[in-house]
């Protein structure tokens, strides 16, 4: 008999549909994988069945958790069943704990709101739990509160308090996704380690189809709110019967076509760039103490090179991006931009800030949403000069990123998040740079969406001759459009080298452990459809 | 909260139009005075009955409306001027010692209540509306440098500063540019609010003689001469008080119909 | 913390500092000659000389605000020129009145507000909320002296409840002094009462919003105690702030209404000050008020650093 069973759950909030016939079985102690792009309602899914959905959401069908409805059940009842029976963990760890309790009494939390246990008893339990998630007490006591812990941490803390007593099933909703590479394969390993000591079902909510094929035995591909196939995994990816699940896989294994176009001459050089923080006192009197975030870094793009920058958060690669764009001093060392210094701010001057643009990461807050596109993509003609035909300049950049010249009357907030970021490439290209510094260009979207994008920039780097630096934390995406590659851990590279090569063979430890720790769809599984 | 915010429109508009058309008309002159009239009751031929002087009150509250609302408005003024370039610039600068020091300026300000800065500017210049205005808009100067600051230092972690900054845009071009046009409805609304509370606190100096003098017309000081007649005649204390909450309460429900309307994040869920 | 600690009492020190430079420009420096412009203009060039001398106002400025200043630390705050007692003395009196009301009105506002809050946020959208947001919507608008009259019109002179005004002093017990202080206490409690229900309200909601409610109850927890157990605490930082800001503005407020009941407090004190001249009790008074305002602050941020761990760190 099945642990959960959802049989045509269907929802709708404020009559806006948003799930439509969602059916499928857990079976105990199964690793249950529910992939999707974001909207697909897979996170609804899961709030459908602890019972948090938003208010002003109507539900139909039946979602049985051991037999009994959860939709019909009673508030009490359900309160009963989350955090006792079902567990949750969510996707954002820095936010996900509250910031004023020890996280000692909040894993215990979860045994006195359900009575299970006395006050001494639960933070028994707590103790042993944060030691099983990885957190022993003698290194992480059980005093210590959310802000004193990494995302990691954190998200281990939050794993302690749903698997406190024993749930038969733990939701867990992009659990990983917020995580860096190696703290994401650390976290995927406690969890299917969990699942197997604790006899606990898991319900592992993802838009990562590696992370599923690693972790999985079932997996259901979610699309607009329906399931669009659900099966074995490893039969699932390998036949892909449905078209959407076809897209979606030859997505996220996509290869732009390019080719290399590297010139000799240098265009950045980067000679042992310092960059130092000064931290708070920690006593008065104390010297306050200097963190350096960028330690002595040097390296060269050429003309028309495509040049990958990868590191975990906090490695230093976005201060080291603010530097290189001239928006932060450095302390040491020198950056130089077709051999004319960089320098922070107004001291640089205009033609030599138009050599070089920026694509970010956050297509919401990369434009002002007060104006309208034409200007918004018109705004780096400030270092130029506005030319007389800049609306046929805009006009004709908008067309070549894919959109349309009618967009120019738009406001941001009428673009998908894709369509931004076309919008974004358009304002960087728009005064024709020689570099494009493109900072997670690509990190938000969704595959489908990520794979038309990174096509549009081997495209546009072909025809005009643009070097790129791309920064990223995904090895994948950099994989399939650098031609070389630096890795950068705690302020300083680590490695260097021809991309292909060293993701081949990789020699330096710490990129090692990076590639080991990415998900892969196991090559074998590729192949067959 | 559509019903909130049109009857907060009607309110205040209702309160702006009494004042507007003071100017040249009111049902009595309010400067006359007519002791065989004195303390009648609301008939016809005065609606809101006379004070202790015979004068016709529904005319003073009229007049009263535009003092109140000219003295709020200036404040109001005052605080937008200098509070808003300030926080402007101090957002700028964040973390640097213009900020600190538009910061610790700013606590210093609210160290000193309005009607602090009133009783020292009254000890030694003695009472005027003028002092009212000074009072209330060296108050209202923080609150809005405050409430500029916050908001942009919100937009100043956003990627389209640093895609400014990259297309070479200072810091004084970008804080007009991007950020002004960005925190006008945190403006708008905290201008509402200021400006409801600059009348409140306007009506409180002139209560207690710190505010405008006579012959200027003020429902503050008309309940500071109803106060030893209350019992006699309530009407003389009444009818400026429901002035006072009426127009602030207008301007309150107008305020909040205003944020929930141009905040951006509600009209998105809506 | 320690650090943190440090940071605040310096900016407190500071604070007080320029706010009492500022006071002592305002009042003996900017007048010109304080010592005419309190004896008036049909004053004797010989009077004027010797107040002059009295108040040591032929010194320079710095040396008379240096005077000025040690005093006070001292708790020398000069003699009232009105009233031919030492300023201290005065204050110690009129305090007696003024910061019992004060209190009494803020234990009334939180005793109302947050319930009233508490009860808002949980049943936001209901009816329950939408009559609290309109009464204090009505709360917010009242001028407290207006509020003030009306209590007397009610409780005092139509039911004869509450006196109508003055102060028997404390030497007449307990009871009959709060007596005499509940009406003004209303008056100045409700509208700020008004005030931080709707801040608590809107922090809870704020709250209510996060990350870890969904994961309160995740846990299990239900609505309500996830709102008392995880929401109270982490909306009472801006809770505090508007009750530390609201301190400064019952105490303006309390100078007002001292005025409506005939109390005998600082408020009246400093309006006898201003109509008589005495420029020397209304800069001490002043001082007094800011140096009110400026501790609370502090103990505000204090406050901060006792509910909210990450301003603590590891001393």
């Amino acid at each position: 008999m099945s642990l959960l069973r959802l049989d045509d759950l269907s929802l709708a909030i404020h009559g806006k549909p948003i799930l439509s016939g969602v059916a499928f079985d857990i079976a105990g102690g199964e690793i249950f994988g529910l992939v999707g792009e974001s909207g697909s309602g897979k996170s609804m899914t899961a709030l459908a069945v602890m019972g948090l959905l938003p208010s002003g959401a109507t539900t139909s069908g039946r979602a049985e958790f051991m037999g009994r409805d959860l939709l019909t059940l009673p508030e009490r009842a359900l309160t009963g069943l989350r955090g006792n029976e079902i567990g949750m963990i969510f996707q954002e760890p820095m936010t996900a704990l509250n910031p004023m309790k020890t996280i000692g009494d909040q894993v215990a939390e979860t045994l006195l709101i359900h009575r299970a246990a006395s006050r001494a008893e639960a933070r028994d339990v707590a103790r042993e739990k944060l030691a099983r998630v990885g957190l022993p007490e003698d290194r992480f006591p059980l005093s210590r509160y959310p802000h004193e812990l990494s995302g990691g941490q954190r998200q281990r803390v939050a794993i302690a308090m749903a698997i406190a007593l024993r749930p038969k099933l733990l939701i867990a909703d992009e659990p990983t996704t917020a995580l860096d590479v190696t703290t994401q394969a650390q976290i995927l390993d406690l969890l299917k380690g969990l699942t197997g000591d604790e006899g606990m079902a898991l319900m592992l909510i993802t838009h990562d189809l590696a992370v599923v094929a690693g972790m999985a035995a079932r997996v259901a591909v979610m699309q607009n709110g329906r399931i669009v196939e659900q099966g074995a995994t490893e039969t699932l990816f390998r036949t892909r019967t449905q078209d959407y699940t076809r897209r979606l896989f030859a997505a996220s294994a996509h290869q732009p076509q390019r080719r290399a176009q590297t010139r000799p001459e240098t265009l950045l050089s980067v000679e042992g760039a310092v960059r130092e923080y000064i931290l708070p006192r920690p006593s008065p009197f104390a010297k306050p103490p200097v963190l350096r975030a960028v330690d002595g870094v040097s390296l060269t793009i050429r003309r028309g090179e495509s040049l990958g920058l990868v590191g975990e958060s906090g490695c230093g690669k976005s201060t080291l991006t603010r530097a290189i764009l001239g928006l932060d001093p450095i302390q040491g060392g020198t950056i130089r931009l077709d051999g004319q210094e960089v320098t922070p701010g107004h001291t640089m001057p205009h033609d030599l800030r138009a050599k070089m643009q920026v694509v970010f990461q956050d297509p919401y807050g990369s434009f002002n949403p007060r104006h309208r596109v034409e200007r918004l993509v018109a705004e780096p003609f400030h270092l130029t000069g506005q030319p007389k035909d800049a609306r046929d300049r805009v006009a004709a950049a908008l067309e070549e990123v894919g959109l349309s010249p009618a967009d120019m009357g738009k406001y941001i907030h009428e673009f998908s998040g894709g369509q931004r970021q076309r919008i974004a490439i358009a304002r960087a290209l728009i005064i024709r740079p020689d570099l494009i510094v493109l900072d997670e260009a690509v990190s938000a979207l969704d595959v489908r969406v990520r794979a038309q994008v990174l096509d549009l920039l081997a495209r546009l780097q072909e025809s005009h001759g643009l070097a790129y630096l791309f920064i990223s934390h995904d090895l994948s995406v950099v994989r399939s459009i650098t031609d070389r590659v630096l890795v950068m851990k705690a302020g300083r590279i680590v490695e260097e080298g021809a991309t292909e090569a060293v993701f081949a063979r990789p020699e330096h430890p710490y990129t090692q452990r990076l590639i080991a720790a990415t998900p892969v769809i196991p090559a074998a599984w590729q192949d067959s459809a | 909260m559509r019903v909130a915010f049109f009857l907060g429109l009607i309110l205040s508009l209702a309160a702006l139009i009494a004042a507007l058309v003071s100017l040249v008309w009111t049902p009595y002159d309010v400067t006359a005075l007519s002791i065989a009239d004195k303390l009648k009751p609301p008939s016809p031929a005065h609606w809101l009955g006379t004070d202790h002087f015979g004068r016709d009150i529904a005319s003073m509250l009229m007049a009263g409306a535009r003092t109140s609302i000219a003295v709020a408005l200036v404040a109001v003024g005052i605080g937008v001027g200098l509070g808003v370039p300030l926080g402007l610039l101090a957002a700028a600068n964040r973390g640097g010692l213009v900020d600190e020091v538009v910061m610790r300026g700013n606590d210093l300000i609210f160290a000193f209540p309005s009607l602090v800065i009133a009783i020292l500017i009254t000890a030694v210049f003695g009472p005027s509306a003028t002092n009212a205005i000074i009072a209330i808009g060296i108050f209202n100067i923080p609150v809005f440098a405050r409430v500029t600051r916050g908001g942009a230092l919100s937009l100043w972690t956003l990627d389209f500063i640093r895609a400014a900054e990259v297309a070479g845009k200072g810091r004084t071009r970008i804080s007009a540019e991007h950020i002004l046009p960005n925190i006008l409805n945190l403006l708008i609304v905290q201008g509402t609010i200021q400006f409801s509370l600059g009348i409140l606190a306007e009506a409180g100096l002139s209560y207690v003689g710190l505010g405008a003098q006579p012959p200027t017309p003020s429902w503050g000081r008309m309940l500071a001469e109803a106060q030893t007649m209350v019992t006699l005649a309530p009407h003389v204390a009444i009818f400026p008080g429901l002035a006072i909450v009426l127009t602030v309460l207008g301007l309150n429900l107008l305020g909040d119909g205003l944020r929930d309307h141009l905040d951006p994040r509600l009209r998105r869920a809506g | 913390m320690t650090r943190y600690l440090f940071r605040r009492l310096i900016s407190l020190a500071l604070s007080l500092v320029v706010a009492s430079l500022v006071i002592f420009a305002v009042i003996e420096v900017v007048p010109g000659d304080p010592a005419s412009y309190m004896l008036g203009l049909n004053a004797k060039p010989e009077t004027v000389a010797a107040l002059k001398d009295q108040l040591g106002l032929n010194a320079p400025a710095p040396v008379r605000y240096l005077n000025w200043i040690t005093g006070m630390v001292q708790g020398d705050f000069g003699l009232s020129y009105t009233y031919k007692t030492p300023v201290s003395q005065l204050v110690i009196q009129r305090l007696a009145v003024s910061l019992p009301l004060a209190l009494y009105a803020l234990a009334l506002a939180v005793l109302v507000a947050f319930p009233a809050g508490l009860m808002a946020a949980a049943r936001r959208g209901k009816v329950a909320d939408a009559a609290v947001m309109g009464a204090t919507q009505v709360g917010i608008a009242l001028p407290n002296f207006w509020f003030a009259m009306l209590l007397v019109l009610a409780f005092a002179l139509h039911w004869q409840i509450f006196p109508a005004g003055g102060f028997p002093g404390w030497d007449q017990g307990l009871w009959p002094g709060l007596r005499a202080l509940t009406l003004p206490a209303i008056a100045l409690a409700l509208p700020q009462a008004a005030i931080l229900a709707r801040v608590l309200r809107s922090a809870l909601i704020e709250t209510l919003g996060q990350d870890y409610i969904r994961t309160a109850r995740a846990k299990g927890l239900t609505g309500g105690q996830t709102l008392l157990r995880h929401g109270l605490r982490n909306a009472l930082i801006p809770v505090l702030t508007i009750m530390g800001m609201q301190f400064s503005f019952l105490l303006a407020g309390a100078i007002i209404i001292e005025n409506v009941f005939y109390l005998p407090g600082l408020g009246r004190l400093i309006f006898q000050a201003i109509t008589q001249r005495d420029l020397i009790v209304v800069e001490s008074v002043v001082m007094i008020l800011v140096f009110a305002v400026i501790l609370v602050t502090f103990l505000v941020d204090l406050a901060y650093a006792a509910i909210d761990p990450r301003l603590r760190k590891r001393a």
